[in-house]
């Protein structure tokens, strides 16, 4: 039994991290195709010359930031007011947009915003791509601050508030500071996934704005190249660093 | 309590759920009664024909091959979470960094994986390539592009989802039961079927819902490794959205998945004492 499952859990975590790591290894390769010829970083070399690559690298990192930041300080704040007393309508919105499947949540802004815009002229781009991505992170934020919030002792701030503390400065001075891992874990988490969008942005960019999966994706169902093996493994890596990072902050008392 | 600062506190989140999630379905509802125009558009009159085509055979198909689909990569994925959860349980100190390793793919890119396996399965990918040199076939085998390959894709995307709650549910077994059983005469598999496979039951229930409801909602997986030849209800819905421009029963099928999705949750949710977010 005890072999059974050593042996089933290496051959599991083979599938599980083989795929990249084989990925990863083909981004060094000289040549183009999948033979192995040689260490090279032409790939990489390719990726940071091509205009277009980096113009949606940076529109990337522009919206993860703006919506990280928006839906951190909503997503903190809700959830400071969620913990102080329920609110079963916020919870179930929250937890709505949590298990909508992507395709439906793009969709459905598709059509909200093609609705607004009948009657504002408005366009599509990247003030859409911004707003979508603050709402789908947000229910993360809330999630991951809330789960922190009731480990913690709300006598703590009443004990301010007795010593005259306002309410908000017991917040601001007691709560958030204890509260300031799990919030820069949940800016992380909320990073990541904005980064990673690829569906819902596809659908709420218009025509002029591009991001960084949706030329991955247009690389990808051509065939791909070296170069998405390339761009891929910078992202994983940093991406996996960022989320190392955040787990460390998280699981610190 | 002071009420204002929590209203306040409250109120950027409220605002934003209401304008992007509240309006936005309350739209799709408003579609989804309504007729597609001549150039795409929504128009009156109201009606229920969008819900009727989805009796149709040809959409009824694609809505059930969904449900298929994602069943198939929960079972498959359960199974093989298990031994997974299992060994990490019993994995004394390595435990937390075998966990990590689980969490690591899972949390990097849904993209990169997906696109991983195409560079793999593919005609010019590296199993073919190596499968071609040493002469074990003559042509490339026809990996990619199949339903195999989207089963594939959506097992590996979802694995993580299964482990977590599965060792959860394993790390709260009382090891002496198991002790107790092998005392009495028990043998590996019958104290696996009859004590660690029913008390792990919360955690099988949660880790099946974990991965069933993105599986029935998985719209790149299929677009990628399907090679747009394998359409599920995701697909469906982007393809009236887009080619064919028919937005009141795109935001149709749109519902019934939601719905779909919703039920499912509500029969999870009022079986557990505990909040299931």
């Amino acid at each position: 039994m005890k072999r059974t499952l050593a042996a089933s859990a290496v051959l599991l975590y083979a599938f599980l991290h083989a795929p990249l790591l084989v990925l990863a290894m083909f981004s060094f390769n000289q040549g183009r195709f999948t033979v192995w010829e040689g260490f090279s970083l032409r790939w990489y070399e390719e990726a940071w010359r091509d205009a277009r690559l980096v113009e949606a690298a940076a529109n990337s990192l522009w919206i993860a930031a703006t919506a990280t930041l928006l839906a951190t300080v909503a997503g903190t704040l809700c959830a400071y007011g969620l913990w102080k007393r329920e609110s079963r309508m916020l919870m179930t919105a929250l937890s709505v947009s949590l298990v909508t499947p992507e395709i439906v949540t793009g969709i459905a802004l598709l059509a909200l915003f093609q609705w607004l815009f009948r009657y504002a002229g408005l366009q599509l781009g990247l003030h859409t791509v911004i707003l979508a991505h603050v709402s789908f992170c947000l229910a993360f934020v809330v999630l991951v601050v809330l789960a922190r919030l009731r480990t913690m002792d709300a006598a703590l701030e009443e004990a301010a508030m007795d010593l005259g503390a306002r309410e908000w400065e017991a917040f601001l001075r007691v709560t958030l500071p204890n509260l300031l891992p799990a919030v820069l874990s949940a800016a992380l988490l909320a990073f990541t996934i904005s980064f990673d969008d690829y569906v819902i942005t596809s659908l709420v960019a218009g025509v002029d704005t591009e991001t960084l999966p949706m030329v991955l994706y247009a690389m990808a169902r051509r065939g791909g190249s070296p170069v998405v093996n390339a761009i891929s493994t910078v992202i994983v890596v940093l991406l996996g660093a960022g989320i190392l990072l955040a787990e460390g902050l998280r699981k610190k008392p | 309590m002071n009420t204002r600062l929590r209203a306040a506190a409250l109120a950027p989140a409220a605002a934003l759920m209401i304008a992007t999630v509240g309006v936005p379905f309350a739209v799709l509802a408003a579609y989804a009664f309504q007729s597609r125009g001549a150039y795409g558009g929504v128009v009156p009159p109201w009606t229920l024909e969008n819900w009727q085509r989805l009796a149709d055979p040809l959409y009824l198909g694609i809505l059930l091959r969904s449900f298929f689909v994602a069943a198939v990569s929960t079972a498959l994925c359960l199974v093989m979470a298990f031994p997974l959860a299992m060994a990490i349980t019993r994995s004394g100190r390595w435990k937390n960094l075998l966990l990590a390793l689980v969490m690591l793919p899972f949390w990097t890119s849904l993209l990169i994986r997906t696109y991983a396996w195409m560079f793999l399965l593919r005609d010019t990918g590296l199993i073919n390539s190596l499968l071609l040199k040493a002469g074990l076939i003559n042509e490339p085998l026809p990996l990619l592009y199949n339903w195999g390959a989207v089963v594939l894709g959506l097992v590996y995307a979802h694995l993580p989802f299964m482990v977590l709650p599965l060792y959860a549910a394993l790390e709260r077994q009382e090891p002496h039961l198991l002790e107790a059983a092998a005392d009495l005469g028990a043998r590996d598999w019958q104290a696996f079927w009859r004590i660690t496979l029913p008390l792990a039951a919360p955690g099988i229930r949660a880790g099946i819902l974990l991965v069933f409801i993105p599986c029935l909602g998985t719209y790149l997986i299929p677009d990628l490794l399907g090679g747009g030849k394998t359409i599920l209800a995701g697909t469906l819905i982007q393809n009236q959205f887009t080619a064919a421009r028919d937005w009141p029963f795109g935001a149709a099928v749109s519902l019934a998945l939601m719905a779909a999705v919703l039920v499912l949750l509500w029969l999870e949710a009022r079986r557990r004492e505990e909040p299931l977010l």
